[in-house]
């Protein structure tokens, strides 16, 4: 099994390579100079020429690779000039916040959509499927930057029901210890329950508007696999050896669907990651995808090579998550891994 | 009183269905797939349900089982069975039937089992459903359920998933999970199509053995009225929804009253006759005779094809990825689909290319296409060795027009969005004749006249058209380019046997008339042995036997042969 992940880990090489290349290349031609927005609208030519040759941007490209390589080999992904910081740590700090959320938010948008989709199959063509129909649509047309603002408005504005959304955690409270780096996994763990609810009463909405969003593409693949399976030749024969209606739909044929529901969840995962950078501005949540965006705007190469080369990672980690749990679903992919 | 009774009034019978109609709700409205469908069955009883597609024979058995889909529902009529009402009964009362008094198997046996659960634990679903085993003993039983269709090393085979397993294997699978729970009542829909004839006549033993030593009754529905008769007490004729006809298998057989029934056994393939007889009489009569076999001319053979052999890598993704990065690691030992085949082939000849899945013989006609790059060995074509022409540029070459195939699915072979007529011109069109317009519309018209295609069809789209037509259609394809060989890979396996019967006759007649030679790939000895001058018999990827086509079925040299020809389904009274 280990030798496994690692061949599997082995192949993710070749594309980490390439991303690495083509970050480095990207940030280097996108228009805008970083000394000159660095040293002021007022600076002078020679303190523009001053900042570059301080920062490195005077040598020539292949020898701002290697140097970029050497750092990376060591760790060290450069310093943001915005924030200051080394990217490495804001990384650290941010990921597991916009972690977090995408994860909640997957969760919740799992536990709706996958009942749902199952129950538009089974009864294919009543109310309920008509219903699915219309909640995937609905989700998926509203931009997420409008249902967060609604939602705010709603639940925080009209009923009060949640707090400002200002971040991660009410400053009344001081985060809890650094475990795994979600405080809501971290808080448990240390026991302390009041930190957990403020840190969930601030959390649910951001998630609710990331699960409102990602329900149509769960939903509609759940509905359109579970259609497929359960038109084939082995449901029919559960059926005619006369299982219970629910072993032939769980037992057998939603086993059957999940393949294509876990690569479509890997792909909203990963999609709803880099892309909830709305969703981040929104409820002020102090994330990776905002962090990138305005990195990008001021030029400021080292957080969002950071950025790229962290997503590049995750998403080959994530793959490899999917690829194992397929291998746990069907016996098939196992012989061929 | 004493009063003799008939046997049948002493015992009602297990099954009882009466004037069943079935309609199906479509766009169009309400479809009728069976009408009036009357039979009764009694214990330990074998019926046959034979008809072409269409006849609703699996919609009837499907009504019996109550496992029709939603839009399927009865009309009309009564099912009884065991004193149960089927079609009136609540949905439990028939679940708790189903798998445990009637259980049903199917076509395609490797699709008919959940492919991501073992098969043992299939089978104990099957037992703890219907309170046969409890969790504790469940795989014990399971295992003994499995000793009984004859499954070596059983405590092994639990632990397969039917992937792992062969065709044959599987639909004792099947076969082993319908009788878990020891039915009186056993359907089998079509259970051996698709498999090989061995392992259709090993399938149809143990299923007739079981039935016996349990006093099953049993329903076979089958397109095969050779294996209906040899199987079964008695049959029962289908058409377009109605029964025409239900006798004795002898008596069908001798004596057929339906012309239906008549025109259908006609059309079934068996021994001692000839194309001709397949066709209706009044047609037969009409056409021009056979003609007599002329002995293929001396001279430059066609066709020499010497030591054929196609290896694949037996490789993982893995081992060639390590390899990649320099490792070193070993090459697996590569399989040998074809090993080393050599033949001829006479010019205006047909040849059969006979053997089971697996031997080898769809790969040989794909390399005699060129649309696979042998290993090694030559193909040589009037005289010139293709295999030194690529696989990948064959396309481009001038011999691509004179080799020229027909596919085995007729449905799948033809682009959906493309009418009749222009996929009939598609080669003409791809190999630059250079012809457009009318001119082309004309010649696709006389290749529509050859077929037997009449022109009003050419504009429609394959999902307009029959199995026949389509057929036909991937005839006309093959043959617009005038080829010298055809290479003809199983064209009638997925048609009807009276359509089967006119197309085979249709390649015959084109043969005759256009001077080509024939590969004819076929699993049917009885059609190979109708259609083909000489016959290749193929196993494991080596020639077993060749030789003229009916010494070979007279006579066969090879064991292997003889165990081919023995398990044709022969109906009692040939």
């Amino acid at each position: 099994m280990f030798r496994q992940i690692a061949k599997r880990l082995m192949t993710a090489i070749p594309s980490i390579i390439g991303v690495i290349i083509v970050t480095f290349l990207l940030t280097r031609v996108l228009p805008g100079d970083t000394a000159a927005y660095f040293a002021g609208p007022a600076a002078s030519e020679q303190a523009i020429s001053e900042i570059r040759a301080k920062l490195g941007l005077d040598r020539s490209l292949p020898v701002q690779f290697v140097a970029y390589v050497q750092d990376l080999a060591t760790g060290n992904l450069g310093t943001s000039l915005t924030t200051g910081q080394p990217v490495i740590e804001d990384i650290r700090a941010r990921l597991p916040a916009s972690a977090e959320l995408t994860l909640l938010g997957l969760l919740i948008s799992i536990l709706v959509a996958v009942p749902l989709g199952i129950l538009a199959a089974v009864k294919q063509g009543s109310w309920i499927d008509h219903l699915c129909r219309i909640v995937a649509t609905a989700g998926v047309s509203l931009p997420v930057f409008f249902t967060g603002l609604l939602l705010v408005y709603v639940f925080y504005y009209i009923l009060g029901w949640a707090p400002a959304p200002l971040g991660r955690l009410d400053f009344f409270y001081t985060s809890p210890t650094t475990i795994t780096g979600f405080y809501l996994i971290d808080s448990l763990l240390t026991g302390d329950i009041e930190v957990f609810r403020a840190a969930w009463s601030q959390i649910w909405l951001p998630a609710v508007t990331l699960a409102i969003f990602s329900l149509a593409p769960i939903a509609r693949m759940t509905r359109a696999s579970m259609l497929a399976v359960l038109a084939s030749d082995f449901v029919r024969t559960a059926r005619a050896s006369g299982l219970k209606p629910s072993k032939v739909v769980m037992g057998y044929a939603f086993r059957n669907a999940l393949l294509p529901i876990i690569t479509t969840l890997g792909m909203v995962f990963s999609f709803l990651l880099g892309a909830n950078v709305l969703v981040e501005k929104v409820f002020a949540w102090p994330g990776i995808g905002s962090y990138a965006i305005e990195a990008l705007i001021t030029s400021d190469y080292a957080p969002v090579q950071g950025f790229v080369l962290a997503m590049a990672i995750l998403y080959v980690l994530l793959n490899l998550a999917i690829d194992i749990l397929y291998g746990l679903v069907d016996p098939r992919v196992r012989i061929e891994a | 009183m004493n009063v003799h009774l008939p046997a049948n009034h002493i015992q009602p019978p297990l099954l009882e269905v009466q004037d069943l109609t079935v309609e199906f709700a479509t766009r169009r409205g309400a479809v009728r797939a069976v009408e009036k469908v009357n039979l009764t069955l009694a214990k330990g009883e074998t019926l046959g349900i034979v008809g072409e597609s269409g006849s609703g024979k699996s919609v009837t058995s499907y009504t019996v089982m109550r496992i029709l889909d939603r839009a399927g529902r009865i009309a009309e009529g009564t099912i009884t069975f065991g004193g149960v009402d089927v079609g009136n009964a609540p949905e439990s009362t028939v679940r708790a039937l189903r798998g445990r008094e009637m259980s049903m198997i199917f076509q395609n046996p490797r699709a008919a089992l959940n492919p991501i659960r073992k098969v043992g634990k299939q089978i104990e679903d099957v037992l703890i459903e219907h309170v046969q085993a409890q969790p504790s003993d469940a795989k014990e039983k399971a295992i003994e359920v499995l000793k009984a269709v004859r499954i070596a090393r059983p405590e092994e085979r639990y632990h397969a998933y039917p992937f792992e397993l062969s065709g044959g294997m599987c639909q004792r699978i099947v076969i082993a999970l319908a009788l878990a729970c020891r039915p009186q009542l056993l359907i089998a829909d079509e259970p051996t199509t698709g498999l090989d004839v061995t392992t259709q006549k090993a399938v149809m033993d143990l299923v007739v053995e079981l039935a016996r030593e349990r006093n099953m009754a049993t329903i076979l529905i089958t397109h095969d009225l050779g294996l209906a008769a040899a199987y079964c007490d008695r049959v029962m004729v289908m058409e377009k929804g109605r029964v025409v006809e239900t006798a004795t298998a002898e008596a069908i057989f001798r004596a057929p009253r339906h012309a239906y029934t008549r025109k259908l056994m006609r059309a079934t393939p068996r021994g001692g006759i000839t194309l001709r007889d397949l066709l209706p009489e009044e047609i037969a009569t009409e056409m021009a005779p056979l003609g007599v076999k002329v002995p293929p001319a001396s001279g430059q053979p066609l066709l020499v094809v010497e030591n054929l052999i196609k290896e694949y890598p037996r490789q993982s993704a893995v081992s060639s990825l390590a390899r990649m990065f320099g490792a070193k690691v070993a090459a697996p030992e590569p399989f040998r689909a074809v090993d080393g085949i050599s033949f001829s082939l006479a010019k205006g000849e047909s040849l059969g290319l006979v053997g089971e899945s697996g031997c080898g013989k769809s790969t040989t006609s794909m390399m005699l296409m060129r649309l696979l790059d042998p290993t090694s060995g030559q193909i040589i074509f009037k005289g010139e060795d293709l295999s030194k022409i690529p696989a990948r540029t064959f396309a481009r070459s001038p011999w691509r027009s004179r080799i020229q195939m027909v596919f085995q699915d007729p449905t799948d072979s033809l682009n959906p969005r493309f009418t009749a007529a222009r996929s009939i011109a598609d080669p003409l069109l791809q190999m630059g004749e250079n012809v457009s317009g009318p001119a082309l519309r004309a010649r696709v018209e006389e290749l529509a006249r050859l077929v037997g295609l009449p022109s009003p069809f050419l504009d429609r789209f394959p999902h307009q058209l029959s199995g026949g037509q389509k057929a036909r259609v991937g005839i006309a394809r093959a043959i617009a380019l005038d080829p010298e060989l055809v290479v003809l890979d199983e064209p009638t396996a997925a048609l009807d046997v009276s359509v089967q019967a006119v197309v085979l006759n249709l390649l015959h007649d084109l043969k005759q008339r256009l001077g080509m030679s024939y590969i004819f790939v076929s699993h049917d000895l009885e059609v190979v042995r109708m259609l083909c001058d000489r016959v290749i018999v193929m196993r494991a990827g080596g020639i077993v036997e060749e030789g003229e086509t009916a010494a070979v079925m007279a006579a066969p040299k090879a064991e292997y042969t003889r165990e081919l020809l023995s398990s044709i389904p022969h109906p009692p009274i040939y």
